[in-house]
């Protein structure tokens, strides 16, 4: 089995064609084979959900949760209208997968949604596309277009008596509208402030009405898992971990990009094929799963295979697959206010802890860097990561705290040296 | 207030959503109108709300929620530069620092000229391609040197 290609591809090999995109690339290689199969057969939703918890697939947004799980919790017998939504506001620093999805495999999605839609009683499903992606939203758009044409999408689809339409909704710049609910609300038209769960969206999602949402990533591995069979895909990767992912891969390595690879690779295999760390530097430290992620030192990320088992086992979290690699030139101090801050901007503003504790935790990080901190200063930190933990809305507020306990924990002594010395032990 | 093609484009968005849920179009109108004027007035504001019946402060409670609505006037040319870390690694600091020495002002100002306004970005979901920028909300540039991005702003009229 070779890695990154169609070997191990279950959402980006289109890329090895010469029109990724097109309708024609994708039905090609198999694509809407499954959809044609479940309307003409009109499979049970049972039997798509028990496939899909065959599959071991878990959310490809952040937090891992089995899909298949996820769509039972779907009310059967709800009267009035359900919806599937699809959650590609990709804005958590270090990922950049489900843009590459809309790009280059916009079909496995629409059908993906499709599937997800007919299995979950939906009569339409909406997908948020993140604000500065613009352009994928147009092309993503188009694609819809093509597959209308084609009568795979809208009225009677296939002729089989059944509807079902599919929307593009597009963002404006809001990290927080990621969360599931603040993307609900997003989508009524309001501020993208998070709801209290319960209840879930599962009861009262988008216009209050029962709603499944998933990730991008997540619901285009739903096509492969249908034409291919549950087990094939849980192959792929390893148990509890089914499938291959797409990591991306960012910072200093020669080589920064997206390769779909299975669950449970080696993370020195990928680190390989980006490329090797930047020429002439060594391996610091790294953050395996998105900035929320607490970051990992060099050798611990080195014994790690990449799956959510065992990076959550060395202390962190797989989460998004997105993988930011750091050199021995980064100074810990500067990379973490970097951090700081984009929580501090990003923070909704309704729970005070997340509120005032993320600005509060930026500019004592900032004054650390500027070489103005206390002796104090770091368990200072800890104690406001320590309050904002577990007494917010969502969980941006712990996703802050993530980095900033981390990096004090495993880069202490940076810290201490840039209070003590005001100035920086990493020379530029 | 706005063209008719405008409008017609914001309707579009409106059928995307159940009858009675207009209000699900505000993003898309905001951003369209955005297109056309350059920037959110109150007025533009107040339009919209009519357009779509809702109150004009939920309007404008949307309009100052999202960054990339603009509601103050700004340059021909807004360049949105991504700093976020993963970005910032690959070199988006010597970015920042070549726009602003080339164009003489900080990010959130607009050169005297009204060409150019230069802000800072979070992430784009584009990583891997950074240092990247946004021109004017809608079209990314990436893979960025300062040679490239002496060109990029050269071609900006
Ligand atoms: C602050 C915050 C940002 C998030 N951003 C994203 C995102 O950009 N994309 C995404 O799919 N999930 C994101 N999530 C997770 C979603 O809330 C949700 O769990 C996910 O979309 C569910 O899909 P999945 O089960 O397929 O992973 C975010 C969560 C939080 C708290
Ligand atoms: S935790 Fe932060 S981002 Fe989440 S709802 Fe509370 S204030 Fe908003
Ligand atoms: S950090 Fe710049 S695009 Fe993600």
């Amino acid at each position: 089995m070779s890695l990154n290609t169609p070997d191990t591809q279950v959402c980006l090999w289109t890329l090895q064609h010469a029109e990724p995109a097109s309708l024609a690339t994708y039905i090609a290689g198999g694509g809407y084979e499954a959809l044609k199969k479940i309307l003409a057969e009109k499979t049970p939703a049972e039997d798509i959900i028990a496939e899909v918890k065959t599959s071991a697939l878990r959310g490809r947004g952040g937090a891992g949760f089995p899909t298949g799980l996820k769509w039972s919790f779907m009310p059967r017998g709800f009267p009035g209208d359900k919806y599937v939504v699809c959650n590609s506001d990709e804005g958590e620093p270090g990922t950049f997968k489900d843009r590459d999805i809309l790009r280059y495999n916009p079909h496995q999605l629409i059908e993906g949604m499709i599937i997800a839609g007919y299995t979950l009683g939906a009569v339409a499903g909406y997908n948020y596309i993140h604000g500065e992606i613009y352009e994928a939203y147009l092309s993503w758009e188009a694609a819809l277009d093509e597959a209308r044409a084609a009568g795979l999408l809208g009225k009677n689809i296939l002729g089989s008596g059944w509807d079902f339409e599919l929307y593009a909704h597009h963002g404006y710049g809001a990290y927080i509208c990621g969360e599931e609910t603040a993307l609900l609300e997003s989508i009524e038209g309001k501020k993208g402030q998070p709801r209290f769960k319960p209840p879930f969206p599962a009861s009262y999602g988008l216009y209050g009405k029962p709603t499944t949402i998933n990730n991008t990533e997540t619901l285009a591995s739903i096509p492969w898992i249908m034409r291919h069979g549950g087990q094939a895909f849980l192959e792929l990767g390893k148990p509890n971990n089914g499938g291959s992912k797409i990591f991306s891969i960012s910072g200093h390595v020669n080589k920064p990009g997206n390769y779909e690879i299975p669950l449970g690779t080696p993370f020195a295999d990928l680190l390989e094929m980006a490329g090797g760390v930047r020429t002439g530097h060594t391996l610091k430290a790294v953050i395996p799963g998105g900035s929320s992620a607490p970051v990992l030192p060099a050798e611990v990320m080195m014994a790690c295979t990449l799956d959510f088992d065992s990076i959550a086992k060395a202390g962190s979290m797989l989460g998004s697959g997105a993988v930011i690699v750091m050199d021995d030139s980064v100074c810990m101090v500067r990379a973490l206010q970097r951090l700081a801050y984009f929580y501090f901007e990003e923070s909704c503003g309704q729970c005070t802890p997340c509120r005032e504790g993320t600005g509060w935790m930026y500019r004592i990080v900032r004054r650390i860097e500027q070489g103005q901190g206390r002796p104090e200063d770091l368990d200072e930190l800890l104690r406001i990561g320590k309050n904002i933990a577990g007494n917010t809305i969502c969980a941006l507020g712990e996703a802050a705290v993530g980095p900033v306990a981390s990096f004090v924990k495993h880069f202490r002594k940076e810290f201490e040296y840039h209070i003590e010395h005001k100035k920086c032990l990493v020379s530029h | 207030m706005l063209s008719a093609l405008s409008l017609a484009s914001i309707d579009k968005e409106v059928a995307k959503y159940p009858a009675e849920q207009k209000q699900s179009a505000v993003m898309s109108a905001l951003r369209i109108a955005q297109v056309e004027l350059g920037w959110l007035s109150k007025d533009c504001i107040e339009y919209i709300a009519t357009y779509l019946d809702m109150p004009a402060i939920a309007v404008y409670e949307v309009a100052t929620f999202y960054n990339m609505y603009d509601l103050q006037p700004v340059g021909r040319h807004k360049v949105t530069l991504c700093t976020n870390l993963p970005c910032q690694l690959q070199g988006a600091d010597q970015i920042a620092e070549h726009l602003r020495s080339r164009l003489g002002i900080g990010f959130n100002e607009t050169t005297a000229d009204g060409r150019y306004t230069l802000k800072e970005g979070e992430c784009m979901g584009a990583c891997g391609h950074g240092p990247l920028c946004l021109h004017n909300n809608h079209t990314m540039h990436d893979h960025l040197t300062p040679e490239s991005v002496d060109k990029l702003l050269d071609d900006m009229q």
